[in-house]
């Protein structure tokens, strides 16, 4: 099998897969997000604090596997030409602004772009009109963002340091 | 604490790790959602392909999840996600959100995946701050409002 075929098949294995782990996670249900956004809810014991376990859980693989290229000491990925990151490193206005904005987007509608799109598998009557509104609100954005900055948002780069 | 389910959360996660880091070791590519859906276009950059595979494998795994995961953990329902925004609604709060991922590169998955996984700093202040204005909203519409 090819490079480039084999690059393919990992992305759907990788898009399955996290696509299962929001499911097993349940974080496919804004009412779930919600309430954990509803730190109000805690002295009433209404609090579900389920996401900081998912957050956990992911952090405790990716802590080793978002560092496999430099324990393995791969000099490029597996099936593409180059470990792809982005080179900047200050925190800044845009940063913080965007965070912003997304975080009230968040809790308005209990969606995030993971699950949103997850969702299309199991209710896409419900939230096609937030993914078709998400692609567009970021397509408006790039436009405004510097324009080569937008549309290469990562950098090639297989630091040895990082 | 309502619908508590630590234990599928965390095997939940530990999926969503092991994706990110197949994406990561394969293809080179770390796993931020936003990222993923806002480098399809414009169509011109000639990585379109795994971007669109992974986005289209991603509801897959979802429903495969929602059919498979109940019977294999206890507490998962099985159940269909409710879905209470109008349309108005839905429209206004996807803008914003890809509005706000755009501009702060990133998303639950990119900066609350991955970056922490990689220690950024970058990263820690955007979740610090989306999980902020997150709290805030869902406090003025469930208590205030």
């Amino acid at each position: 099998m090819n490079r480039t075929l084999t690059g393919l098949v990992t992305a759907a294995v990788s898009g399955v897969l996290f696509g299962f782990g929001l499911s097993v996670a349940r974080m496919t249900d804004p009412n779930k997000i919600w309430n954990f956004l509803d730190f109000a809810a805690i002295p009433n014991g209404g609090w579900d604090p389920s996401l900081i376990f998912v957050m956990v859980g992911g952090i405790l693989v990716g802590l080793v596997g978002m560092r496999l290229d430099r324990i393995l000491r791969l000099k490029q990925p597996i099936a593409a030409p180059a470990f792809i990151k982005t080179t900047r490193t200050k925190v800044d206005a845009q940063l913080v602004t965007g965070a912003a904005i997304f975080g009230i987007g968040w809790g308005l509608s209990g969606f995030c772009p993971g699950p949103s799109i997850a969702d299309l598998g199991l209710v896409p009557q419900d939230v096609w009109l937030f993914v078709v509104a998400m692609f567009g609100g970021s397509w408006i954005a790039g436009q405004f963002l510097d324009s080569s900055a937008a549309r290469h948002p990562t950098t090639t780069a297989n630091a040895p340091a990082q | 604490m309502q619908n508590f389910a630590p234990l599928s959360a965390t095997i939940g996660g530990l999926l969503i790790g092991l994706s990110a880091t197949i994406l990561w070791v394969f293809n080179g590519r770390t796993a931020g959602i936003s990222n993923i859906a806002g480098g399809i276009y414009p169509i011109q950059r000639g990585d379109e392909l795994w971007r669109f595979v992974f986005l289209i494998a991603l509801p897959i795994g979802a429903w495969l999840g929602f059919q498979f995961a109940p019977s294999i953990f206890a507490d998962v329902p099985k159940t269909l996600p409710q879905i209470t925004l109008t349309p108005v609604w839905l429209v206004a709060t996807g803008l914003i959100v890809g509005v706000g991922t755009r501009v702060g590169r990133g998303c639950t998955s990119g900066h609350g995946i991955c970056g922490l996984s990689r220690l950024s700093v970058r990263s820690f202040v955007a979740v610090a701050i989306f999980m902020a204005t997150a709290i805030i909203a869902v406090f003025i519409t469930r208590h205030v409002v």
